[in-house]
């Protein structure tokens, strides 16, 4: 009877949520497999096994480490995914868990998918986006195990009414160590992440100009900031808010074009966004052709109207 | 300090895409070094540099085309260069391609290993990671800050919303992001002496792919959107189209 093994990351001792979308994911092939969800958490954390119950666990693990060692992550995931025969490991596609995906696949010698956006239970394939997001490919993993990191935003936890039990294991000890973790994006969730996104471009004419985003930024609850690609290599904004090939690829509820034209590499890791909203002087720009809803204008006077607006409703 | 730093031939992030038979089809496709691993090459470079010794050896998976990127590479000052020739490469899965790195790379001194956190075609982030560990070595990913001194790595990256210091002994494999330097670009001087250094190709046999394509298309056709109208006074309508129509607010 093989198992469906969940890899969760935590942060300062807390679950993150992305890893709940996994267990969800693994829920999808053990309803048509027959198989069991375990869940592991590879440091010491705070695990609710209702929540993860919920989620689609049957099991949950936890090792019993503090501090993050990439090598000893992979090496306890793939000793508990011999000991439980796993046929799959599923992990979210999170820094560390993209991190984490190749080293768990070597380790048990077979192949990985990264960054999956859908996945077909029966047939066991795995659909994930390529060329940064300009084509997408659908493969099946030659090997004992499948192991797949799953890209935010694209599965959900299952919400059903069921309770898991923990147990604890033995952490394998790693390399390398993470040291320090500081805290970065004030407040705001990572582009990467985040249900909305709001992005400016070249069109937002200043890195100064930013506050206009902000304050549309504020009145969305969980909206995350992006940049375009010659926003952020002018030095107006961090690498970590570029949306786009050589930045990060995107999927948000709502995702809103401020001053962007839509050059092919930005639109490649946006246009799996459910809701494009364009705001751009050029009536002619490529963004219009994926956008959902489109205004013509100058960002710097539509941005504060819409702020105002989405103020009133008091999201 | 010897380094090591692996590169790849991919198609160029301004490219448009069209797939024919489950593959990229390479007409009118301008091919480039990986932009990840320019910061890998660069890094390399630099540290070799400060060290004052040592060599910078850049090792490629590809088919007979990826001798341009390699010669690139050694332009901007690498040492020697391997291509690992296969006509299977460009479409190697990630771990078919860790599998043929690591062999090449046993037998080799090596006390830093650097790559591009992911290639641009595959975007599978995971090859420089399952290297390392098919090596036993150590591995850092996505590295935005990086030192190297006594034996020792000190790196940083960013990870969602926060930035983690992660520390290793050497020898050490470190994956690059953007931030982490400015690549150099080649001079003339350097693309003269790239022709004179040493380029060696070994045939290899990437057996039974790890990773089979069951099929590769364009991405699904966004449905067809409309123009709200001009300027501030079209906000009242998209807000209303959002919460009404949509339901996304």
């Amino acid at each position: 009877m093989s198992n469906i093994l969940v890899v969760l990351e935590s942060r300062d001792g807390s679950l993150r949520s992305a890893s709940l979308e996994a267990v969800g994911a693994a829920r999808l092939i053990a309803e048509v497999s027959g198989a069991s969800v375990l869940a592991l958490a590879t440091e010491t954390c705070e695990l609710d096994a209702g929540v993860l119950g919920a989620a689609g666990a049957d099991l949950v693990l936890m090792a019993k480490t503090s501090g993050h060692s990439a090598e000893g992550a992979a090496a306890t995931v793939a000793r508990v995914a011999k000991e439980h025969q796993a046929s799959v490991v599923l992990l979210a596609a999170t820094v560390r868990g993209r991190d984490l995906t190749g080293r768990i696949a070597a380790l048990l010698e077979t192949g990985f998918a990264a960054d999956c956006t859908a996945l077909d239970a029966a047939a066991m394939t795995f659909t994930r986006p390529i060329l940064g997001g300009k084509a997408f490919t659908t493969v099946k993993i030659n090997g004992p195990v499948a192991v797949a990191s799953l890209r935010a935003n694209f599965f959900a936890a299952a919400g059903r009414e069921a309770n898991a039990e923990v147990q604890e294991v033995v952490a394998e000890a790693g390399l390398s160590r993470v040291t320090a973790i500081n805290a970065q994006s004030g407040g705001r969730p990572d582009v990467s992440e985040a249900t909305r996104v709001i992005s400016g471009g070249r069109g937002m004419g200043d890195a100064a100009n930013w506050n206009l985003l902000e304050a549309v930024a504020d009145a969305i609850p969980g909206c995350a900031l992006g940049a375009s690609r010659a926003v952020v290599d002018s030095g107006w904004r961090p690498h970590s808010e570029q949306v786009g090939q050589t930045g990060k690829t995107v999927a948000p509820e709502l995702y809103i074009a401020a001053g962007i034209s839509g050059a092919i590499q930005h639109l490649a890791g946006m246009n799996c966004s459910k809701v494009i909203v364009a705001i751009n002087k050029d009536a002619d720009a490529p963004i219009f052709k994926h956008a959902t809803y489109g205004i013509v204008g100058d960002a710097l006077e539509v941005l504060p109207a819409l702020a105002a607006e989405l103020q009133k409703l008091n999201l | 300090m010897n380094i090591i730093t692996f590169v790849k031939r991919v198609p160029s992030t301004t490219a448009n895409v069209v797939i024919t038979e489950n593959q990229l089809n390479p007409e009118g496709v301008e091919f480039v070094l990986n932009p990840y691993d320019e910061y890998a090459v660069e890094e390399a470079l630099a540290i070799k540099e400060a060290a004052g010794e040592g060599s910078v050896t850049a090792i490629s998976l590809g088919a007979g085309e990826a001798q341009k990127e390699l010669r690139t590479v050694l332009a901007m000052g690498a040492d020697a260069a391997v291509l690992l020739a296969s006509p299977l490469a460009p479409a190697a899965d990630g771990a078919t391609t860790a599998r043929a790195l690591a062999a090449a790379v046993k037998g080799r001194e090596f006390d830093l290993l650097l790559f591009g956190k992911q290639a641009v075609d595959r975007d599978q982030h995971g090859v420089g990671p399952a290297v390392a560990t098919l090596l036993g070595v150590p591995c850092i990913t996505e590295v935005v800050k990086l030192s190297v001194a006594d034996g020792k790595v000190i790196a940083e990256r960013e990870v969602e919303g926060a930035r983690e210091t992660i520390e290793a002994s050497l020898p050490c494999a470190i994956t690059c992001q953007k931030g982490l330097n400015t690549p150099r670009f080649a001079s003339l001087r350097g693309i003269m002496a790239a022709k004179k250094k040493p380029m060696e190709v070994i045939d290899v046999d990437l057996g039974t792919a790890a990773v089979e394509v069951v099929a590769m298309n364009m991405p699904p056709a966004r449905p067809a959107g409309r123009i709200l109208g001009e300027g501030a006074a079209a906000v009242p309508e998209l807000v209303a189209a959002l919460r009404n129509e949509s339901k996304v607010l």
